[in-house]
Formats: C-alpha cells, sequence, structure tokens
C-alpha cells in the first residue's frame, strides 16, 4: 500500500497531465478550424481541374496521349508517396496511413515489382524505415510550413514528374488520409499517374451549345502544361486534407485522454480518502484501547 | 447586356464567382475579351491582368499565368498566384 504521500503526489502528477492534455485538444480545435477552412477553399480549383482535365482527355488519346495521362504502359517500377503528419499525438491517425502504404508495398514487392518511396512528414518514415528503410528516397518535412501553399508542394511535385521522366517509375501513387469528418479519417490511396480521370459525365459536362472547343496553343500542348500542374494540386489538396485530419485526430485523442486522466484522478482520490480515513480510525482504536486498559 | 457566369479561382482559394458583362483575359497567344455567348474555348494564359466588368465596376486581377476554359455560359479561369489588385469604375 502506497503511503499518503506518494499518493498525493501521483494526484497531482496526473492532474498535471490532465493539463497538458486539454490545452492540446484546445490547440487542436482551433488548428482545426483554420485547417478545414484552408482545405475547403481550395477544394474548388481541384474540382475545376480535374473536369478539365477530364475534358481534354477525351479528345487525346491513343499514341500521342502524354504519358502522364496514360502512363508508360508498363506497371513495373512503382513509387510511393506516404503522406502523414511530422509530429504524434494524434491517436490511429499515422499508423492508419502508414499501414494502408505498408500493406500495399508488401503486396507490390510480393509480385516482384520495383517499389521506391518517398514520405512526407517524419511519422511515416519512421514507421516505414524499420521494414522499407533501403527503398526511401527522400523525407520532406512540412512541419515548418505554417500555411500551406502551392509553393510547398511543388518541390515534392518536381521531384515526382523528374523520376517519372527519367523512367525510375511507372506508377505513381499516393497516400493519405481523406477527411471525411471530425471524427473519421479514412486512409487513402490515390494514383497520381497515370491520371485519374474522373469520369462523372453527369454534371462534368458542360453545354456547349452545339460548339466545339477551339484550342490555343494545341490540345496536346495545354495537356502537356496541365498535367503537372495538376499533380501538384492534387499533392496540395491531398496534403492539406491530412492536415485537417491530423487536427481532428489530435483533438480527439486529446479529448479522449483528458477524460482517461479525469476518470483515474476521480479513482485515486476515492482511493487516497479511504486510505486516510482507515488511518485515523486504526488510531482511534489504539487511544481508546489504551485508555481501556488503564 | 447578356450575362454569364465567370469564376477566378487560385489553388488555395476561390477570388471571384458571379454574373458579370465582360472578362479580359492576357492569352498565351493574345489578349482576349469574353462577352456572354462565347464560343467554347480553352488556352494557357501569360502573366499579366484580368480584368472583370460588371455593369460600370470594373475589378482588377493579376496572374502570373494560368488556363481558361470558356463555353458559351461560363468562364472558368485557372490561376496561378492571383492577387486583386483593385477596383474601378
Amino acid at each position: 500500500m502506497a503511503s499518503l504521500k506518494e499518493m498525493r503526489n501521483r494526484i497531482g502528477s496526473v492532474k498535471a497531465t490532465q493539463k497538458i492534455t486539454k490545452a492540446m485538444q484546445m490547440v487542436a480545435a482551433a488548428k482545426l478550424r483554420r485547417a478545414q477552412d484552408a482545405a475547403e477553399n481550395a477544394r474548388p480549383y481541384a474540382l475545376r481541374m480535374a473536369s478539365v482535365i477530364a475534358n481534354l482527355a477525351n479528345g487525346v488519346s491513343g499514341d500521342g496521349a502524354p504519358r502522364l495521362l496514360v502512363g508508360t504502359g508498363r506497371d513495373d517500377k512503382h513509387l510511393v508517396v506516404v503522406a502523414t503528419s511530422d509530429r504524434g499525438l494524434a491517436g490511429g491517425f499515422n499508423s492508419g496511413v502508414a499501414r494502408a502504404a505498408r500493406d500495399r508495398i508488401a503486396s507490390l514487392l510480393a509480385q516482384g515489382k520495383d517499389v521506391q518511396i518517398i514520405c512526407i512528414g517524419r511519422k511515416g518514415r519512421d514507421v516505414l524505415r524499420r521494414l522499407y528503410g533501403e527503398c526511401i528516397l527522400h523525407t520532406y518535412e512540412v512541419a515548418s510550413a505554417k500555411t500551406l501553399t502551392l509553393d510547398v508542394v511543388q518541390p515534392i511535385a518536381a521531384e515526382i514528374l523528374s523520376r517519372f521522366e527519367a523512367g525510375e517509375a511507372d506508377v505513381v501513387t499516393l497516400f493519405y488520409s481523406r477527411f471525411r469528418s471530425v471524427i473519421s479519417q479514412v486512409p487513402t490511396a490515390r494514383r497520381l499517374v497515370p491520371a485519374e480521370v474522373q469520369a462523372e459525365g453527369g454534371a462534368a459536362a458542360p453545354n456547349l451549345q452545339g460548339g466545339v472547343y477551339t484550342y490555343e496553343p494545341d490540345e496536346a500542348s495545354i495537356l502537356e502544361t496541365l498535367l503537372p500542374r495538376n499533380l501538384a494540386v492534387q499533392l496540395l489538396s491531398a496534403m492539406l486534407e491530412n492536415q485537417a485530419g491530423f487536427y481532428a485526430a489530435q483533438m480527439s485523442a486529446m479529448d479522449n485522454a483528458t477524460r482517461n486522466a479525469g476518470d483515474l484522478i476521480a479513482a485515486l482520490t476515492l482511493q487516497y480518502n479511504r486510505s486516510r480515513q482507515a488511518q485515523i480510525t486504526k488510531e482511534l482504536i489504539e487511544i481508546i484501547s489504551g485508555a481501556e486498559a488503564l | 447586356m447578356a450575362k454569364f457566369h465567370f469564376s477566378l479561382v487560385a489553388p488555395e482559394r476561390e477570388l471571384f464567382a458571379g454574373e458579370v458583362d465582360q472578362v479580359d483575359a492576357p492569352g498565351a497567344e493574345g489578349d482576349f475579351g469574353v462577352l456572354a455567348g462565347h464560343e467554347p474555348f480553352m488556352t494557357t494564359l501569360r502573366p499579366g491582368e484580368v480584368i472583370v466588368r460588371d455593369g460600370s465596376s470594373r475589378r482588377i486581377f493579376t496572374l502570373q499565368g494560368g488556363f481558361a476554359a470558356v463555353t458559351p455560359e461560363s468562364f472558368t479561369l485557372l490561376a496561378e498566384h492571383a492577387t486583386e489588385v483593385g477596383l474601378s469604375s
């Protein structure tokens, strides 16, 4: 049985922990709102870009199509981009993405494919390094960037593009966490190269009133400038979702931690009061029985 | 004058969306103006100014390149590094 002083110290330390988790929860909640706004503001651009590319892709097909759109025709060399956060204490957020990536990498390796990895965010690298350390080409840290803009992701997109053009990758897949709601983030794989062209035929096709698109300069060169930019935009939108998801996961993890600390404090306080009372009773019995003996 | 829907979107956010009379933009092969009922048209843009006219108001944005998709009813401009420089009438 711990002494009363030890128990008092224990309660004090749990209370201090609870204060920290509470503060972290509130900070995450404030940052979540900003990250969510940023993710929502970036959505129109990504959507419009996707519909324009879908439009153009219908027109260009066959041998003349850019390789970013149709791929190299092989699928031997895979480049896996894993986007996680740089920091932890966010429940299963990072491990979910890392696990999805790990499963995919394992199955690709089992099929005899060549796999290379680019990590965005330290946490994903920490998990993957243990198993596939030799496949990791590069790790980008994004925590230093206060706001995510296209400029932040541009170097990452440039590396992916140059590796693709150098023939080091046939298929590029991005793993990130899709922000479905504050309580649900879904680890998701998105294929960046060859570009996934959304086939949402219903709403996407604009009313041309019988006209046909005129292109300046021409379809192929428009696509050639648009596709690399689309890659960067997809990266950006994935990272914005990731960031919103991270703060949401951190908020709920810290909320849980605060509640657990509260439960622990209640249990410890009860135990403390009981043993204090037991000691008082014991002392009283000693005094009374001592007085009776006289 | 007939109006059409114009939206100017930057990667970070939507800068402008609404019904307008006329938009002038710097196309890669020459500046162009768009009115309602323009033929379907797509082009890349070079750095320059976009002028949005609606009634007597004029809003000016600068951009460092981008992409334009025009249909008879709408004009979507995907801009890079766009900022609004001012209002004038």
